[in-house]
């Protein structure tokens, strides 16, 4: 008998959300697990760096990691990895796109350390006590790994061969892909595993989406009554579906929320918050500058919208004076 | 040799000793520090061999809080439960609530029997998630079973396959439940001030009313299976009552206003280690009560009473450490709001002795009959006529400034807390989380079990599983305490001799 594929999964900065989506093949994840040798996975396994240095290179069919770089461990773990398997994949938005950790990008360390252990309203803190990467405490010396400055998405670490997108992504789109790892029919590489299409073509919503758009104002979704059936557009609601790929089947519009983009953007679209914003600017009713403005205020938060998911991978990727290279201040 | 041949001689022979001893530290630093975001556990040993401290340290940061300004609040309850993936709908439903705070509107009661409706639902298929596969393996299979027996697939040896494809079957229809209203089932989109997104249609209530009715018996049964596994069996009922598996503290959790168990809403009532009731605040009041203290060595916070001051990591009398989690909710409560669930809480207590009970491995009981009270809950509110109605939304008209939100997530109380300017844009986030909350309890049994298991310089064996049981009876979720992830718990533990010097590592899951 033939031996069976190897597979990994292994997690980065990640909230646990992309493993629990691989819980939820419920009943059928016992077909994956006749058709596959798990051969790593850290929450469900136990597993060592140790034996994956031991495997080959090349001996894993594929692994697929969730989660962003945060860390030179992550780091590491990213370039072994690669090492050992013929396909890497980047498996959820954080690896794909950064993921909504990847906002953190906006702000510097300093900021973070100094309101969680000083300026938190619940912090007790007088003499401004901060974890130590050295601690001396009653003569045991205690280490902390240091934090790191900037969020990173997979592929700027290692290359990546192929991306399941979504935050997190469904236990559909998961299974065909690994269906066509195994079954070797699989697109050229750096393919994004999902249909190439904008979400509004999967929308239970598309036949009420006006061809012409037009918005005198935008309205936020906690003071809107929204039509649980039309557009949200057409509504004055900012939806990302136009600059989003599909392949969640439309989950937050059934849900009567938004898109809010997680899928990231389809083939054709380098910068999916670019993309939206251009189209978006481009159907505004009003087109003198202080009546635009007034419409814009409908968006207050331009970051957190086109880019909840994407910062880290889009052109902007994080604020200008944060150190960039591998992210810990020391370039490599 | 001369005195001064001597003391260049020495002092050559300290330089070379502490550089090998420096050489030898960093040898045995270098890997745990490859362990960020994993728990690791540095035990330090006395000149006896016994244990003189053991550190539970907890290496990762992410900052949700720092992030989050700037955001329409209204966007909060989606960014927050990128916190979790396992308790996404804890940290969106806390900051849902925080928005009906900050806006001061109330949702109809339609809105809030879904909100609840969803809330119990999520809280049954977490226990049940943890009671069959995190946490249950430990008495289901046993403690000391090899460990490679110690996991979801000895639990279905022990119990049998049908049941286990009964635990995947229930949670998968729970799941769908919870996707119906949000969305998504990961990641939920249902909350807004003032409202959910969407209701149930009366078609699809006979369906989850079945599920109801399907869940309660699952409940029961669960209850059934721990009792027939756990509670014959003598063993297992002393090593629950043991003295290394027990700490006297203070206890906090959510009561209803008979002081009954409430996970979606409810006054913070205190009782300290007699039972009695110390505090009941809204959560409005929690900077009253509620304080973060910092060590150096870790980057959780520790949360304590901040009425009583921070002393340490110390029990009855001298402390100010609290609990929270299934044990403490049934510790500070008078009762269950449900019959079964109220039957067997009586039971419970009259077993262990009375209120409160001390014993952490507790906690798996407790949640058990958590269980119980979260399906008879969604029974009862799926056969409210109110649930299918259309009236799901109070649009804010108020001016937003503070709000605070609170919930029992399944590990314990969860406060959102958010401050916004005039246009709703958040100027200040604070998030104190259930695990935190646990913190410095789950340190103190981390340093108990280390002190009960190693004696003269052996080292047992079991340590690893005892330390983790120690701790894995509170579900503790570090990817939620420091906002950071992932949130696991692969666990590192380093043995230090009097030297200082590295003597054993024990490794799982890392």
């Amino acid at each position: 008998m033939p031996a069976k594929p190897k597979i990994g999964f292994y997690w980065c900065a990640s909230c646990g959300g992309c493993e629990e989506a691989v819980v939820d093949f419920a009943e059928d994840i016992l077909g994956v697990v006749e058709a596959v040798d798990i051969v790593f996975w850290p929450c469900a396994m136990d597993f060592k760096k140790a034996d994956v240095e031991a495997m080959p290179d090349q001996s894993i069919l594929a692994t697929l990691v969730n989660g962003a770089i945060r860390s030179s461990e992550q780091e590491e773990m990213a370039h072994l990895l690669r090492r050992k398997s013929q396909y890497l994949i980047a498996y959820g938005a954080c690896a794909h796109l950064g993921g909504i950790p990847g906002l953190a990008n906006q702000f510097s360390r300093e900021h973070l350390l100094r309101f969680v252990f000083e300026e938190a309203p619940s912090v007790v803190n007088p003499n401004k006590v901060r974890p130590a990467l050295d601690a001396e405490v009653k003569g045991h010396h205690l280490t902390l790994p240091e934090l790191r400055h900037v969020v990173r998405t997979l592929d700027q670490v290692v290359a990546v061969d192929f991306y399941i997108p979504g935050c997190p992504p469904t236990p559909k789109i998961t299974q065909a892909a690994l269906k066509a790892l195994l079954g070797g029919n699989l697109p050229p590489r750096g393919t994004v595993l999902a249909p190439d299409i904008a979400l509004c073509e999967q929308c239970p919503r598309k036949a009420t989406k006006p061809a012409d758009l037009s918005f005198a104002e935008f309205r936020r979704t906690h003071v809107t009554h929204s039509d649980p059936e039309e557009c949200f557009l057409a509504q004055g609601i900012v939806c990302m579906g136009p600059a989003t790929r599909g392949g969640c089947e439309a989950a937050c519009t059934c849900g009567n929320m938004p898109c809010t983009g997680c899928f990231g953007p389809t083939s054709r679209v380098r910068d999916q918050g670019a993309k939206i914003l251009s189209s978006l600017c481009a159907n505004l009713a009003p087109k003198q500058g202080k009546e635009i403005a007034e419409v814009l205020a409908g968006i207050p938060d331009p970051v957190g919208t086109f880019y909840r998911y994407g910062l880290p991978k889009s052109l902007l990727r994080r604020r200008v004076d944060l150190p960039a290279g591998n992210g810990n201040g020391k370039e490599s | 040799m001369n005195p001064a041949a001597a003391s260049v001689w020495n002092e050559a022979q300290a330089r070379a000793g502490a550089a090998a001893q420096a050489q030898r530290r960093r040898v045995t630093i270098d890997p745990i520090t490859r362990l960020e975001g994993h728990g690791k556990i540095d035990i330090f040993l006395n000149d006896q061999g016994d244990v003189e401290h053991a550190y539970l340290q907890i290496p990762e940061l992410r900052g949700f809080e720092v992030f989050s300004i700037g955001r329409p609040a209204e966007d909060m309850p989606q960014i927050t439960s990128r916190i979790c993936g396992v308790c996404p709908t804890a940290h969106h439903m806390a900051a849902t609530k925080a928005l009906d705070d900050l806006y001061q509107v109330e949702p109809p009661p339609a809105a809030r029997k879904i909100r609840e409706l969803v809330y119990n639902a999520f809280m049954l298929e977490d226990h049940a998630l943890h009671v069959y596969l995190l946490g249950g393996p430990d008495f289901i299979v046993g403690p000391d079973a090899p460990k490679e027996q110690r996991n979801v697939v000895g639990v279905v040896q022990k119990v049998g396959l049908e049941t286990g494809k009964r635990v995947i079957s229930m949670r998968r229809r729970v799941r769908e439940l919870i996707a119906y209203f949000g969305g998504k089932v990961i990641h939920p989109v249902l909350g807004l001030p003032g409202g959910v997104s969407k209701g149930l249609k009366p078609e699809d209530l006979p369906r989850f009313k079945e599920l109801g009715k399907d869940a309660v018996e699952f409940a029961l049964f669960t209850l059934q299976v721990f009792k027939d596994i756990v509670l014959r069996n003598p063993e297992y009922v002393n090593l629950i009552k043991s003295e290394s598996f027990t700490h006297r503290t203070y206890y906090l959790g959510l009561v209803d206003a008979q002081n009954r168990v409430n996970f979606y809403d409810g006054q913070l009532r205190v009782v300290n280690s007699t039972g009695k009731e110390y505090a009941k605040f809204p959560a409005q009041r929690y900077r009253e009560f509620i304080a973060e203290h910092v060590e150096p060595w870790s980057y959780i916070k520790f949360c304590y009473l901040k009425p009583l001051g921070w002393h340490g990591f110390e029990e009855f009398p001298q402390s100010s450490v609290y609990a929270v989690a299934p044990l403490a909710r049934l510790n500070v409560a008078d009762g269950m709001a449900t019959p079964y669930a109220q039957k067997a809480y009586e039971e419970f207590f009259q077993t262990l002795g009375g209120k409160p009970v001390h014993h952490t491995l507790a906690n798996h009981w407790a949640r058990v009959i958590e269980m119980i009270y979260a399906a008879e809950r969604i029974v009862e509110l799926l056969n409210d006529h109110e649930i299918t109605s259309t009236n799901l939304r109070e649009i804010p008209q108020a001016k937003p400034k503070t709000g605070i939100g609170v919930v029992e997530a399944p590990r314990g109380t969860l406060f959102h807390h958010f401050e916004t300017d005039e246009r709703g844009l958040i100027t200040m986030a604070n998030l104190i989380v259930a695990t935190q909350n646990n913190a410095a309890r789950i340190a103190m049994s981390v340093d108990k079990a280390a002190k009960g298991l190693i004696k003269k310089g052996k080292v047992d064996e079991g340590l690893l599983n005892r330390v983790e049981m120690a701790f894995r009876a509170y579900d503790p979720c570090f990817g939620c305490a420091t906002h950071a992830l992932p949130g696991h718990v692969p666990l590192c533990v380093n043995i230090y001799d009097r030297n200082r010097s590295l003597v054993r590592q024990l490794r799982q899951g890392c």
